[in-house]
This record gives C-alpha cells, sequence and structure tokens, in this order.
C-alpha cells in the first residue's frame, strides 16, 4: 500500500443549494472541489492525498503551509462570496466521505446556529499602529552655550515624546476599538502582530476583527475613514471583507486591546 | 494619514477610503484565520490539536508574513524546538555540551585548588 492515502479535506460548511459556482472550484492539490450533502447541509471538500504522518510534517514545512492555508482560504472566500459559510480549521481531514457526512449529522445544530449567527454580515479586519512621535522642540536659546545640558534636555524631551506617543496609541487603539464595536455585531482582538516582521518600526497596538451587518458596511469603512482623521495618535489599516473565520467558533466579545 | 495597507508586501495605502477595493490578504492575517479560528470538528485523520496551537502561539509571536519572515530568515522555525523535533535533539544535544563543559571546567578549576592548596 502506498504511504499516502487518500483522504477528504473539509474547507467549510453552508446550507446553500448555490454554494459552489457553475464552473470547476480548484481546492488544495489543484483537486476539484465539491459538497456533499446531509440533513440540509453541505460540507465543501476536496481530496487529497495525505496521511497523519505526513499532515504532521506538512504543517511544519513553511511552503507547504503557506500554498495550502491560501488555497484553504481561496476555496473559503470563493464559497463565502455566494452564501454563508462556517469555515473549518486549516487540517481538518477525513479518511473518506463517510468521515463528513457522520461529523455533519452530529453537529447539525452547532452548524446550523454558526450558520445563522453569521449570516448577511461579513468580517472585516483593523490593525491600528502607533504613529511616529512628533520631534521634540528645539533647545531653548541660552543652552547652546552649554551643550552637555542641551544633549541631556533634548535627550529627556525625546524620551518622554516617546512614552507619550505610546501612550497616546493606546489611547487611541481603545478608542477606535470601542467605536467600531458599537458599529459591528461582534468583534474579536488577536494579539498584535510582531514589530520585527511586520517590516515596521511602528508597534502594533490594536489588531482586531469586527463582525459587520452586510447593511452597515458602508458605514463601518467611513467610520474607519473618519477616525484615521480624529486620531492622529494611530495609523489604521483596514481588511476585508473575510468569510467570518472570527466569529464561528462561540467566541466572547472582546472589550479592550 | 490614510488607511490602508500596512503589510510591507502589500501596495502603498491608497488615498480614497479603505473599500476602494478587496486588499489582498496578508498572509498573515490568513495564518491567524485558518489557523486559529473557525469552527473545529474532529476530523478523522488525527493532527493533534496541540501541534496546530503551538504552531499558532509561534505565529502570533513572530509572524506577520511569511514573505517577510523568509526574508528576515527562516531559522526561527527550523531552530525551535517546539516545533522541530531534529531541533529539539539539537537543543538537548546543546545543553549537554554546555553541561559537560561546565563540569570540565569545574574539575580543572578544583585540581588547581588541590595542587595551590595541598
Amino acid at each position: 500500500m502506498a504511504a499516502e492515502h487518500h483522504c477528504v479535506w473539509l474547507y467549510a460548511v453552508t446550507d446553500d443549494v448555490g454554494a459552489l459556482p457553475a464552473g470547476e472550484l480548484a481546492g488544495i492539490g489543484a483537486r476539484e472541489v465539491r459538497a456533499l450533502w446531509v440533513a440540509g447541509l453541505a460540507a465543501i471538500v476536496s481530496d487529497v492525498d495525505l496521511d497523519e504522518v505526513t499532515l504532521r510534517r506538512n504543517l511544519e514545512d513553511l511552503d507547504w503551509l503557506e500554498s495550502t492555508a491560501r488555497a484553504h482560504h481561496a476555496v473559503i472566500e470563493a464559497v463565502g462570496a455566494r452564501c454563508p459559510v462556517v469555515p473549518m480549521r486549516l487540517a481538518t481531514v477525513y479518511s473518506c466521505d463517510a468521515g463528513v457526512l457522520t461529523m455533519l449529522q452530529d453537529r447539525a445544530a452547532d452548524l446550523r446556529d454558526a450558520l445563522s449567527g453569521v449570516a448577511a454580515c461579513s468580517e472585516w479586519g483593523v490593525k491600528a499602529f502607533a504613529a511616529a512621535p512628533a520631534d521634540p522642540d528645539p533647545p531653548e536659546e541660552g543652552a547652546v552655550s552649554r551643550p552637555g545640558t542641551a544633549y541631556l534636555q533634548r535627550r529627556r524631551a525625546q524620551l518622554s515624546s516617546h512614552t507619550h506617543a505610546r501612550h497616546e496609541a493606546m489611547a487611541g487603539a481603545r478608542a477606535v476599538h470601542a467605536e467600531l464595536s458599537r458599529l459591528s455585531v461582534s468583534a474579536r482582538l488577536y494579539p498584535p502582530q510582531a514589530p520585527g516582521l511586520t517590516g515596521q518600526t511602528a508597534p502594533m497596538v490594536l489588531n482586531a476583527a469586527y463582525l459587520v451587518a452586510d447593511e452597515r458596511v458602508d458605514e463601518f469603512a467611513a467610520t474607519v475613514n473618519d477616525l484615521t482623521g480624529r486620531h492622529r495618535s494611530v495609523r489604521l489599516g483596514l481588511t476585508g471583507p473575510w468569510p467570518a473565520y472570527s466569529f464561528v467558533g462561540g467566541h466572547d466579545r472582546g472589550d479592550r486591546p | 494619514m490614510t488607511p490602508g495597507n500596512l503589510a510591507p508586501s502589500e501596495s502603498p495605502a491608497p488615498s480614497p477610503g479603505p473599500l476602494s477595493g478587496p486588499q489582498p490578504a496578508n498572509l498573515g492575517d490568513i495564518l491567524e484565520r485558518v489557523l486559529d479560528k473557525g469552527i473545529v470538528v474532529a476530523g478523522d485523520i488525527r493532527v493533534n490539536l496541540l501541534d496546530i496551537e503551538l504552531l499558532t502561539i509561534k505565529l502570533r509571536l513572530v509572524i506577520a508574513s511569511l514573505e517577510t519572515a523568509k526574508q528576515v530568515g527562516i531559522d526561527w522555525w527550523e531552530s525551535d524546538p517546539w516545533l522541530s523535533a531534529s531541533a529539539a535533539d539539537r537543543s538537548r544535544g546543546r545543553e549537554l555540551e554546555e553541561e559537560n563543559r561546565q563540569l570540565r571546567s569545574r574539575v580543572r578549576a578544583l585540581e588547581r585548588d588541590e595542587h595551590n592548596g595541598g
């Protein structure tokens, strides 16, 4: 028997008969994506050649993880653009279709709850970075005659300006999050991403996801723009619409950054 | 200040509102979501959930985008004992080497003391 077995990769669950686009949708490894129906729910799946050992090993392979995460996301996004979806965590794999159908039946109530929770909504990501502190004021005139003192004063002003900027940014992030939370059905906070790898020296002070009702999306986006003008201590970035990844697992609403 | 794309792999912030077009998804954002979120149902091919949680923690700590991670250096992944068994072995090997080195130097010191004192 071959080392790798034919398995079934689960992307998402939906209840819409129009979930799959008319043309062929390609999943991981360019395999065709199909829907398995039972109890009024559809599992969006494709075949993969994997077994437990290769799957585990592959998860530590960055290139595999990257292409697989993108393919997983692309399928969920394609289906999610057409109907409400409950995305599955990466690497939810079954040995055959029957296993998927059994899960659908066993978890039907949870899955329906999750689907109704995200219907007519989309997820939006908002990140805030601390804005660079303003340069401290130049030293006073008389100070030039005493360069040592002037240096120390400048240094102190600089440090306090950095501390001040950080505090302002945190306050800005809290205000932004509070206002965006009011406009959304639900909110979820992610840990800020590491500054070294964002390629930004500015620290990230907010990394949030918001579940926004379709009819409020324009208002939400306009508010993000407006907040950008009002809170000079932070720079904001908006991503989306995302399938509602962050709002199908029964998480609590995040209240503060 | 304009809102917009902030990840280094993305284009500069567009001056109109962020809804002027969907932004390309930053890989870090995707990984954050597909590894950590989504409803969890047990597949019957068991990948220990702990493995994925460890991955997720590492991503939280380190990753904003894999493209950047690769530029910065991939070592964090390979030398991380949580993520790589061979790294764990190497790490244990280094600990033993270090312990060995300390013991040898301690023995030398004791021998010197004995010479000098005796």
